[in-house]
C-alpha cells in the first residue's frame, strides 16, 4: 500500500487530510510542501504579522490529532508527476508513489514582465515574504504598491500604520471594485486617501528605474515616483506546471466535479483549495476557482470524503456542492465581511447605513441576491447569509 | 460537554466562528465576540468548524 499524498501543505491540504481520516481511511498519509512551515494562517501576514513580527509557531493551524501519524515532507516542491503510474517527484529527485492523490498545490504570486533592477521588488504570499518586508515598512520610506486588490490595500493600510508613504498603482479605477463594486470600492478608496495612501489609478507600471536596485517606478501616463520599495499585488497564478502531461483539465487550476475528483485516466485524484476550479450550487454551478477564506477548508473536508470512498472502492458523494464562499478584509479600523459572489452581480445597492461608514451592501442578479458586503458590521449579516444558502440548486 | 476557550490575546473579533456555530459564538453590537464556555455534545462538529475556521487560530475546544 503506497498509501495517500498531499501535495502542498496548507489549509487545504491539511483539511483534506483531516477529513481523510474522519472518514475512515487508516493508510498512510504524506502531505508534500515546498516551504519549510506546517501549514499556517496566511491572512496575518499582510496585518499584523508585517506591523508587530512573524512567530510562524503562532500562526500553525490546530491540528487535529487523527492527523498526528502524517508525514510532512517540507522544504522540498513537486516537480512532476505521473498519475496514470501513480508518482510524483520532487525537486531533491524523490520519487513518491500514491494509490491516491490530494491535489493542494495552491498558488503564487503573478510577476509582471516589467523592466529594470529586481532588488527591491517584493510579493507578499509566504512567511518568507513577508520577512522580506519587516522592518522596511518604516517612517519616511516610500512603498510603492502594485495592484488595487485586497492584498494590496491591507498592505498599504499596514504600510501607513507603519509610517510608510505609500502609493497604489492600479489599471482598475477603483480599489477592489471587482469584488465589491465601484461604490463601495471608491467608498474605501476615499477611505484610503483620508489615510495618506495616493492613488494612481487606470495606469501600469512601465518600468523600475534605478542601477543596483528600485529608486523610482515610471507610470504610463509619464509620471515618475519616488520609490525605496514595491511590492507586487497583481493576482495570482495557479501551481499546477508539475501536473502537465497528464490530461487534466489545467485552463485555470485544476477542472473537478462536485466531489472534488479531477478525472485523470488514472488513480484517484482530488484538488482542493485555491487550486481547484469546482463548481458550486449555490450559485450558478459553473466551475470556478475561489481564493477565499473558507473555501480550502469547505473544499478539503468534502475532497477528503471522495478520497476515502474512492480508496475503499466505494463511490463517492456526488451531490450537489454547496458552500457558502467567505472572506473579510482588515484595513485600519474597518472591518469588511463578505459572503457571496459579489462577482456576479449586476446590481450593487446599498440597503443600510452610510457607504461611507459602517453599512450594508447587497449584490443581486437575475437569479437574486448573489452576495451581502458588510462594512464594520459583521453582526448583523445573518439574515442576509440564511437568504444567500437557502438559493435555489443550480446545475451546470 | 464541550469545553471552549478563547484566546482574548489572539482574538479579532473577526466573527467567522459565529456563522459556523451559532448561538454558541456571537458578536454583539459593537461588534465583540462572546461565546459560551460549555455546550451540549451534540454541537461539536459545529464548534470545531468555528475553531477550524478562525483566522487567528484562537480557538481551542475540549
Amino acid at each position: 500500500m503506497n498509501g495517500v499524498v498531499v501535495v502542498g501543505a496548507g489549509l487545504g491540504g491539511l483539511r483534506a487530510a483531516e477529513s481523510l481520516r474522519a472518514a475512515g481511511y487508516q493508510g498512510p498519509v504524506t502531505v508534500v510542501g515546498d516551504e519549510e512551515y506546517l501549514p499556517y494562517s496566511r491572512p496575518p501576514l499582510s496585518k499584523e504579522a508585517l506591523a508587530t513580527g512573524i512567530d510562524v509557531s503562532a500562526l500553525e493551524f490546530r491540528r487535529k490529532s487523527s492527523v498526528d501519524d502524517v508525514a510532512w515532507r517540507l522544504g522540498s516542491g513537486v516537480v512532476s508527476s505521473d498519475l496514470a503510474g501513480g508518482t510524483i517527484t520532487l525537486a531533491d529527485g524523490t520519487v513518491l508513489d500514491f494509490d491516491g492523490l490530494v491535489i493542494a498545490s495552491g498558488i503564487r504570486p503573478r510577476r509582471l514582465p516589467i523592466p529594470g533592477p529586481a532588488q527591491g521588488r517584493h510579493v507578499l504570499r509566504t512567511v518568507a515574504d513577508a520577512q522580506a518586508l519587516r522592518g522596511l515598512l518604516v517612517p519616511g520610506s516610500h512603498v510603492i504598491i502594485m495592484g488595487a486588490g485586497f492584498i494590496g490595500c491591507e498592505t498599504a493600510a499596514t504600510a501607513r500604520v507603519l509610517g510608510a508613504e505609500v502609493a497604489i498603482v492600479a489599471i482598475d479605477d477603483e480599489p477592489m471594485a471587482r469584488p465589491l463594486g465601484a461604490e463601495l470600492g471608491a467608498s474605501m478608496r476615499r477611505y484610503h486617501e483620508g489615510h495618506g495612501v495616493h492613488f494612481h489609478l487606470g495606469h501600469t507600471v512601465d518600468a523600475f528605474l534605478g542601477e543596483d536596485r528600485v529608486r523610482s517606478v515610471a507610470l504610463s501616463d509619464g509620471t515618475e515616483l519616488p520609490a525605496d520599495l514595491v511590492i507586487e499585488a497583481v493576482g495570482s497564478i495557479t501551481n499546477t506546471n508539475w501536473l502537465a502531461d497528464n490530461d487534466l483539465d489545467l485552463s485555470d487550476g485544476v477542472l473537478v466535479d462536485s466531489a472534488m475528483q479531477a478525472h485523470a485516466d488514472a488513480a484517484p485524484v482530488v484538488a482542493v483549495g485555491d487550486v481547484a476550479r469546482h463548481p458550486n450550487a449555490l450559485f450558478d454551478g459553473v466551475p470556478r476557482r475561489i481564493e477565499h477564506w473558507n473555501m480550502p477548508t469547505e473544499t478539503g473536508r468534502r475532497a477528503g470524503r471522495t478520497l476515502a470512498a474512492l480508496l475503499s472502492g466505494d463511490e463517492p458523494d456526488r451531490s450537489p456542492f454547496t458552500a457558502m464562499p467567505s472572506f473579510w478584509s482588515d484595513q485600519y479600523e474597518r472591518k469588511l465581511q463578505s459572503f457571496g459572489m459579489p462577482g456576479l452581480a449586476t446590481d450593487v445597492r446599498l440597503v443600510d447605513g452610510d457607504i461611507d461608514g459602517a453599512c450594508i451592501v447587497e449584490y443581486v442578479n437575475d437569479t437574486g441576491l448573489v452576495g451581502v458586503v458588510g462594512l464594520d458590521r459583521t453582526q448583523d449579516l445573518a439574515p442576509y447569509r440564511k437568504q444567500l444558502m437557502d438559493r435555489p440548486i443550480a446545475y451546470a | 460537554m464541550v469545553k471552549i476557550t478563547v484566546d482574548r490575546d489572539v482574538c479579532q473579533n473577526y466573527g467567522q466562528c459565529c456563522f459556523e456555530a451559532v448561538g454558541v459564538f456571537a458578536l454583539d453590537d459593537e461588534g465583540t465576540m462572546h461565546y459560551q464556555a460549555e455546550v451540549e455534545e451534540a454541537l461539536r462538529e459545529d464548534v470545531e468548524r468555528a475553531a477550524d475556521v478562525c483566522p487567528m487560530q484562537a480557538i481551542t475546544v475540549v
